[in-house]
């Protein structure tokens, strides 16, 4: 028998080591992005030569030359690309902010309305998250939009209630403050009110905390901000005009008002959001073991303050992270806008794109856009993740 | 002495209240505080008040006929489903060729008939690929003719639901090996390639779908080599596998993260190699775990092929503002034709949400054995 020969040692190098490997494998992975970027960039670049269109972001400071329907800030078609294409992140914006908290109110009620003891209830909140969830939202943008401009009347005859607020195919009018140095004092005085009413909750919860006896947390600061405005309100000579909205021959002139565009997105948006909200809430709630809410009866606590003390805060930190994915949802949904009208950030880089044939710098504009509100977003929401988080010790 | 005791028995007690069946439920579910009570009350009373004129226009006041005159009569009082019944070859099959309109209902009915097998468990074998395979065949040759003696038909005049199933399927079919091959990307130790699927998934989760809509139709066309030109419905298709993909991705690197690492060590143990140990340990499990996730997500790619009509492509949403808007006639009753195609999308996403339930269903089944 021959004796048996050891093995040579591997050597760190072959091919067999899991390292030479590894770098290997990054190596051609890195050159094949690296390819499929430069063959793409390099096409792009030959086709654009061929095709004759100008590119850079030059064209930003020409006049934009076409008018937009309404806007956060003052604008007007002399102006440049660049503050058309602001005017339209700022649609987007307003649009995605208002959206987002009426969709949260909606969404909560409805998600918590999944575990009333009445049956109807439940029934219908079930009811309205299926129908709501199962509808492309770009049909039911559309079928807002039909409503509003079909089913509404004309702004000659418009829906109205106590003369103040008016609804028809013009949009929505209602009373509002006129700008002026006493409202202002108003506004300042809420503001006040609102600082002192946290301070006062802060408190109130540290009380809680040390001896466990709570205090009133709602009514109490709500009077707070309340009486805060209202001496304001004197301090500022008791103003008392508001800009109300009159039916003239052809028109709801005055007062604030909201397009029929902004009121089709904003509706289409949250109703469609809330479903999703809804049931993210009621997976959270139900996520919360029932030991705890009996645990807690056991304890003597009423409904409200098991809900308040014992399931809430925990079904937060299960609700948090998908509730985060709602909103970005909601704000990238905005972009539907281009197909009721409303002059988002895409529907006038698309505007743009027709006018100037700059396609790659207006699609990597709205790519921009969305990314930086996205990332922003995640990291406002991850703060609050982590405020929420089960505090170990 | 002898006292005779007689028997009385003692009266009977009441016996216990119903604590199952209907009487029972309503007390328990309507009635069973005064503000219970009252909530039952209001919302019946609101469902009195409402029910009656939703009937009486869409069922009793509503015109079925296909007749326009009728319609404009009852226009106010009462639906137009005539609409529905005169246009319904245009809204859901579009541009279609009208005298070839049997292909694209064959084609449609056999990936229909494959969609409904591929969710039952008996069909869950290796053969299903195959069959797959032998159904995208026969619905792109019908689709788009050229042999047979089948007339062609370019892709630009396809729509309506053949266009929407088949952007949903072949978005999904193809997104799903990319998304588990990006999953476990993200997941490597190796620190460039975890990089470039990172980025690839928060560039794509980041933007909306429309954005990279308006890229595969505006910029596709520039990112090929001249004279290079590539059909719309490709670009789009690729377009949106590559968003859904991004999704997906997440959605399986979730079922990644719940397999023990023990798993891992043990595959490692019994020598099983990187690609062994992820197809015979790690997938089998993380893949059963995001099932109800992936469905959901399915669902969501389904709603989102009627962005496809913002880049012109006719599908569901689109072939129903085709089929009307150059119809002075008819466009008056555009919002009963959204209905039609409401109930349409609202029936397959409802099928899958309650496929799905099923499915979770019957893992946790297996979970709690």
């Amino acid at each position: 028998m021959a004796p048996v020969t050891p093995p040579p040692p591997k050597k760190n190098w072959s091919l067999n080591s899991k390292a030479t490997r590894g770098v290997l494998y990054q190596v051609i992975a890195l050159m094949l992005v690296v390819a499929t970027l430069a063959f793409l960039a390099n096409n792009t670049q030959a086709n654009m030569a061929a095709r004759g269109i100008p590119s850079g972001f030059d064209f930003l400071s020409a006049p934009a030359g076409f008018d937009i329907g309404e806007t956060v800030i003052e604008y007007d078609p002399e102006q440049s690309y660049a503050v058309a294409i602001g005017a339209g992140v700022l649609n987007t914006l307003k649009v995605a902010i208002i959206g987002v908290v009426l969709a949260t109110l909606l969404g909560v009620s409805i998600g918590v309305a999944r575990f009333s003891r009445n049956g109807l209830v439940r029934g219908l909140s079930y009811g309205y998250v299926e129908l709501f969830r199962n509808i492309p939202v770009l049909l039911q943008l559309l079928m807002w939009y039909l409503f509003m401009v079909e089913v509404l009347p004309d702004s000659s005859e418009s829906w109205r209630s106590f003369d103040a607020f008016f609804l028809s195919k013009g949009g929505f009018s209602m009373p509002w403050p006129t700008a002026g140095v006493g409202w202002g004092w108003v506004w300042f005085g809420a503001l006040l009110g609102l600082v002192a009413a946290s301070v006062w909750r802060r408190r109130i919860h540290q009380r809680f905390e040390q001896t466990g006896q709570d205090g009133d947390r709602l009514w109490a600061p709500l009077a707070l901000v309340v009486l805060v405005a209202v001496v304001g309100w004197l301090v500022g000579g008791m103003p008392s005009q508001f800009d109300v909205p009159e039916q003239l021959d052809f028109m709801v002139d005055g007062g604030a008002s909201a397009t029929p565009e902004f009121l089709t997105l904003l509706l289409g948006l949250v109703t469609y959001t809330a479903a999703f909200i809804a049931e993210v809430v009621r997976g959270g709630i139900q996520s919360v073991s029932r030991g705890q809410s009996e645990a807690a009866s056991a304890l003597g606590l009423t409904p409200q303050h098991t809900m308040k003390l014992v399931v809430l805060p925990q079904a937060l930190r299960v609700i948090i992270p998908p509730l985060t994915n709602q909103y970005l949802n909601l704000t990238k949904n905005s972009s539907l806008a281009v197909a009721v009208g409303y002059p988002d950030v895409v529907s006038v880089a698309n505007t743009t794109i027709n006018q100037s044939g700059r396609a790659v710098e207006c699609i990597a504009i709205i790519m921009l856009v969305y990314l930086t509100t996205s990332i922003s977003t995640s990291i406002f929401m991850n703060w609050y993740n982590a405020r929420s988080a089960i505090k170990e010790r | 002495m002898t006292t005779s005791q007689t028997f009385t028995p003692i009266a009977a007690r009441p016996s216990p209240t119903a604590t199952s069946g209907w009487v029972h439920w309503l007390r328990q579910n309507l009635f069973s505080s005064a503000g219970n009570t009252a909530t039952t009350l209001f919302l019946l009373a609101l469902a009195i008040y409402l029910i009656p004129g939703v009937l009486e226009w869409g069922l009793f006041q509503a015109v079925f006929a296909p007749n326009a005159e009728a319609c404009q009569a009852a226009r106010g009082t009462g639906a137009c489903w005539g609409v529905v019944s005169e246009k319904y070859r245009l809204i859901l099959l579009g541009r279609y060729p009208f005298e070839e309109h049997w292909r694209p209902v064959v084609a449609t009915s056999l990936m229909v008939g494959g969609l409904v097998l591929s969710c039952m468990r008996a069909f869950w074998k290796p053969w299903l690929v195959l069959m797959w395979v032998a159904i995208l065949a026969v619905f792109f040759t019908l689709m788009s003719g050229g042999v047979l003696g089948l007339s062609d038909v370019r892709t630009d005049l396809w729509g309506g639901l053949p266009l929407t199933i088949m952007l949903a399927t072949l978005s999904i079919f193809m997104a799903f090996p990319l998304a588990i091959l990006v999953a476990l990307g993200r997941r490597s130790n190796l620190p460039a390639i975890r990089a470039v699927c990172v980025t690839y998934i928060e560039l794509v989760r980041g933007v909306p779908l429309i954005s990279v809509l308006f890229m595969a139709s505006f910029m596709f066309p520039l990112f090929m080599p001249q004279g290079m030109s590539i059909d719309v419905l490709v670009r789009v298709v690729v377009g949106i596998t590559l968003f859904a993909a991004a999704y997906m991705a997440e959605i399986v690197r979730g079922g990644l993260q719940a397999i023990p690492k023990g798993q891992l060590e043990a595959a490692d143990t019994l020598g099983l190699s990187y690609w062994q140990t992820q197809r015979k340990i790690v997938m089998p499990q993380a893949l059963a775990m995001v099932v109800p996730s992936m469905m959901n997500n399915f669902i969501s790619i389904f709603k989102d092929t009627s962005l496809v009509t913002i880049v012109s492509l006719y599908e569901l949403t689109g072939a129903l503002s085709l089929a009307l808007n150059s119809d002075v006639e008819w466009r008056p009753f555009k919002i009963e034709a959204y209905f039609f195609i409401t109930l349409v999308y609202f029936l397959f996403c409802f099928a899958m949400s309650r496929y799905s339930l099923w499915v979770e269903k019957q893992l946790s089944a297996s979970k709690a054995r």
